[in-house]
């Protein structure tokens, strides 16, 4: 028999690997000699775009990654940040779009189990999961299939692993009907003195294989990633790996009963690129070589070549590296939770991976071209043309303001997502104070008095006018819904979503939301420590929206002050924070009440004024002034009260007066506060001069707007409850 | 009063029903492990939810044939009173501590959703704080909550006042045969029930309506 690592290297063979020719070149200079074909394997993902980050790196570099805060930021399984106490906030956000759209359901719960396996990686407990959807036109013909396949598979993952799915968000748009977007996002706590990182050192020590088996699922699913998509691409389902969230919980419990104790040197996540990935991050990091075994892997097929056991993406898989005498009381462990354990290799001073399979060495490469040596692509990028400013002649014949707010309250973008979040355990772990539908979900940090806000965050048309402001809105926002709960904006991950980056004007998206996602991060003490890139989310040539999703994280000193964006009972006073100029271009109103799809500037981001209001806002939930608070967004005030309202069905009488700028534009750095009247004064003295009008009162069952617009709110929340439901019933 | 909780491979929610234990009875519950075959005396032993062997097979099977379970059922039958909540329920129900069997939801997906429910019998082990009557919220969180049992057993258990709990007219979220949500053996001391009493047992996760559960048996057992 043949072995595999006789096939002939060819022009054709590299091609299929997803290298370029200079590419192979470089892969041949760097070893000396043509590659074997294992060999060429393991250097095509190791260098995808996925794992390299080839075309992004020069990018990402420019963010703002720094503050005291910080414990780790960009470059390990996960971001870690203080939050007192000795407590860590373990978190970080990633996507599984292309699994995804050809296997709905495995690939959403594929992406939950993966982006808690980075977490847990790291020594944190997984507290919350949130996703960030995009799908295509409600009416596109995959689009139902897609919804409910990828929110069963979220919820198969998550309801089974006990971690509560609390948050996240979903956009349709037609540039998603052949690439949807399926964002992960974990966020876990952790001792700051109990952090466990990759770095694998110390010659000798063993290398150690835990939890499932090793089949041939998804081999290659990380080039997989790094290509467009085309009409043949379902048939790559079987690159599409397969979860079990029942051995990820066992594995789960393993790790943290291990890690309680000192004999771990370092562990990784077996993700994309499986055991290749990482054994070449965790010995590169550490600086030393690592000798592989295949023979020891755990295998749940036969007859697995070398090539496919580096390659294979099986879930619930970790490698770590343990000192050196410590494998009985690992073993002991992780066979009382049922899983496998085999020491697969130990650590050399070599600086190269060796791999041996049946006895003969498959593969002997230097490791550090391997984590490192991808070509950095500085590609070129074209600006996106300034959009033009809103043409108010659009206005024109316009509808009323009842049928524009209620065409808004029943749109794809508004409508309530309970039966997305339904189907979600979101209670599971005794600790959620605020899970869906709030404007960030709030979870309490285990037994302590302080919770962690969180939320997901980004308005892709925004992005897609103006990527700069877009990128800026998108921090922003997540900002503006965690300092509405009264909680600290502390830092951001983000999942970064674009077409094919060898596209100009697709760069120029990329560079552009950068660009205005650095400057808020920056302006807003709000840095980023972890993220993920994907790109070629294009089908035939046509790329998605630019979709930087942002998932941030803040802190509640004192979880009893809490506030909701509900209104809570009558009599309130009503605030704006904020400036109103009515910014109608690319708002909601111009999507879906205009039916426009002309594109027209966002509205620009002030972030001295988003840092200002947002400090208000929690220096007055602190003294305990306001009854709730919500952000101002899709769809501008009317919508936010509408929101407000339908919640606990109170009702309210706006007296301010304005146009349809005023009353569905989407200007930022905008909140609706409300108050007890006795607090009122309080809350005027608080602003000290910032923009903060009194705009009405909660009172009966109707939103009324002055004398002459009157609409009950039992329809605005009939309405709102009936969009989904509806979808999916077809 | 001893208190023990079962962990199975897959139970998820045993710490927080141990942290409402704790709270009641100001000591924490024995943690006791599904592949042990001993189990220390306990007048208190809950079975908690999560989807125990991953639920494969069916839910609850293969965790009514775990080691444990035998432990549990004798003590069950010499008095022991047995709390099964969600996987627990399910638990129960396949060991034959209790009658029927939790089927896949009506609506088909997993629901988990705060749902009022009535205290339909408030003089078993664990309802006595409550009222006869008396309508609480309690959430649930299952795919397989739809309880069925033949129409003998049912009306078994109204004719023996086995019914706990069932939802409120209309906030039946499973479809469950004559909206039961929680049902008891004749003595009134083994209870299971798919609504989850230990996430909402303290204000600060919405309500205190699950906490009197705990409170209650605690009280009854002291």
């Amino acid at each position: 028999m043949s072995h595999i690592n006789d096939t002939e290297i060819t022009d054709a063979v590299v091609a299929e690997h997803g290298l370029t020719p200079d590419e192979y070149q470089m892969v041949c200079d760097h070893m000396g000699r043509t590659p074997n074909y294992t060999e060429l394997g393991v250097f095509s993902v190791m260098w995808s775009e996925h794992c390299s980050y080839k075309s992004s790196r020069k990018w990402l570099k420019k963010l703002p990654v720094d503050g005291p805060q910080v414990i780790q930021g960009p470059g390990e399984n996960a971001g870690v940040i203080d939050i007192g106490d000795g407590d860590a906030a373990v978190f970080k956000m990633e996507s599984h779009n292309h699994p995804s759209f050809i296997e709905p359901y495995q690939g959403a719960a594929t992406g939950v189990g993966g982006i808690m396996r980075d977490v847990f990686t790291m020594g944190a407990r997984p507290v919350a999961n949130l996703n960030a959807l995009r799908f295509g036109q409600p009416d596109h013909a995959k689009t139902r299939h897609l919804v409910a396949g990828v929110v069963s598979g979220i919820g198969g993952y998550g309801n089974c692993i006990g971690v509560p799915t609390v948050g996240g968000e979903i956009n349709f748009d037609k540039s998603y009907n052949g690439n949807i977007l399926v964002n992960a996002m974990c966020v876990g706590v952790a001792r700051t003195d109990k952090i466990f990182y990759a770095a694998a050192t110390g010659v000798g020590a063993p290398v150690v294989y835990v939890g499932s088996k090793t089949g041939r699922d998804g081999i290659h699913g990380a080039t997989m990633a790094s290509a467009e998509f085309d009409d043949a691409s379902e048939e790559k389902r079987p690159t599409v790996q397969v979860g079990d969230p029942f051995t990820e919980k066992l594995l789960l419990e393993a790790c943290q009963e291990l890690m309680a104790s000192d004999a771990i040197i370092g562990i990784q996540d077996m993700g994309a690129a499986g055991l290749t990935s990482s054994s070449v991050e965790m010995a590169d990091k550490g600086g030393v070589g690592i000798l592989l075994d295949l023979d020891k892997v755990p295998c749940r097929e036969t007859h697995m070549t070398g090539y496919e056991m580096l390659l294979s993406e099986s879930q619930e898989r970790m490698l770590m590296v343990l000192k050196p005498g410590r494998e009985p009381e690992a073993e002991a462990i992780f066979s009382r939770w049922g899983l496998d354990f085999a020491v697969i290799g130990e650590l050399t001073d070599t600086s190269r991976m060796v791999v041996s399979h049946e006895g003969q060495t498959i593969a002997d490469m230097p490791l550090g071209p391997l984590a490192d040596g991808a070509p950095e692509y500085d590609r070129p990028h074209q600006a996106t043309p300034k959009a033009a400013t809103f043409d108010a002649a659009l206005l024109d014949g316009a509808p009323d303001m009842a049928s524009a707010l209620t065409t808004l309250m029943a749109s794809s973008e508004i409508a309530s997502r309970r039966w997305v979040y339904e189907q979600y355990d979101s209670m599971v772990m005794g600790d959620t104070l605020a899970g869906p539908g709030g404007d960030a979900a709030l979870v309490r940090v285990h037994g302590t008095q302080k919770a962690l806000a969180i939320s997901t965050d980004v308005t892709p048309r925004y992005c897609f006018a103006d990527p700069v402001e877009g990128g800026k809105q998108a921090v922003a926002e997540a900002y503006r819904n965690i300092c509405a709960t009264g909680a600290t904006p502390l830092a951001i991950t983000n999942c970064l979503n674009f077409g094919n980056p060898e596209r100009p004007e697709i760069m120029g998206q990329f560079v552009g939301c950068l660009e205005g996602m650095g400057e808020a991060g920056r302006a807003l003490d709000f840095p980023v420590v972890s993220g993920n890139v994907s790109l070629y989310n294009e089908t035939n040539g046509t790329g998605i929206l630019p979709t930087p999703a942002i998932g941030g994280v803040g802190l509640l000193k004192q979880l009893d002050k809490a506030v909701g964006n509900r209104f809570t009972e009558n009599d309130l006073h009503i605030y704006l924070l904020g400036e109103t100029k009515g910014h109608l271009g690319a708002s909601l109103y111009q999507r879906d009440v205009l039916d426009h799809d002309g594109v027209f500037a966002p509205p620009p981001v002030d972030l001295e004024s988003e840092a200002k209001h947002g400090a208000l806002v929690r220096r007055a939930v602190d003294k305990g002034l306001l009854r709730a608070a919500h952000d101002v967004s899709d769809g501008g005030l009317a919508v936010a009260l509408a929101e407000m309202c339908i919640g606990r069905q109170i009702g309210a009488q706006i007296s301010a007066e304005g146009d349809i700028g005023f009353w569905f534009g989407e200007d930022q750095a905008r909140y609706i506060l409300a108050v007890s009247a006795d607090k009122a004064t309080d809350l005027e003295a608080l602003a000290d001069g910032l923009p903060l009008s009194k705009i009405g009162v909660t009172t009966g069952a109707e939103l009324q707007f002055g004398d002459t617009v009157t609409i009950s709110v039992s329809q605005l929340h009939e309405l709102n409850e009936g969009w989904f439901p509806a979808l999916m019933q077809g | 009063m001893q208190a023990s909780v079962i962990v199975f491979p897959g139970s998820n929610c045993d710490r927080d029903v141990a942290v409402c234990i704790e709270a009641a009875m100001g000591k924490a519950p024995l943690m006791a492990w599904h592949g042990d075959s001993d189990l220390p005396k306990s007048d208190l032993i809950v079975l908690p939810g999560g989807f125990s062997y991953g639920d494969y097979l069916r839910c609850g099977s293969m965790a009514a044939n775990s080691p444990i379970m035998r432990e549990v059922v004798a003590q069950a039958k010499k008095g022991a009173a047995v709390l099964g909540i969600c996987n627990g329920f399910q638990v129960l129900t396949e060991c034959g501590l209790l009658p029927g069997v939790l089927m896949q939801n009506k609506g088909l997906n997993f629901v988990c959703r705060n749902t009022r429910l009535t205290v339909t019998n408030n003089k078993t082990a664990f309802t006595a704080q409550y009222k006869a009557g008396e309508e609480i919220t309690v959430p649930v969180a299952h795919n397989e909550g739809n309880y069925f049992a033949d129409d003998d057993t049912l009306k078994r258990l109204q004719d023996d006042d086995c019914i706990a709990f069932t939802y409120a007219a209309g906030d039946n979220p499973n479809g469950a045969c004559l909206d039961i949500a929680g049902i008891c053996d004749p003595s009134g001391r083994i209870v299971g029930m798919m609504p989850h009493p230990e996430r909402r047992a303290e204000a600060a996760l919405g309500g205190e309506d699950g906490k009197r559960m705990f409170s209650g048996i605690v009280e009854a057992l002291s």
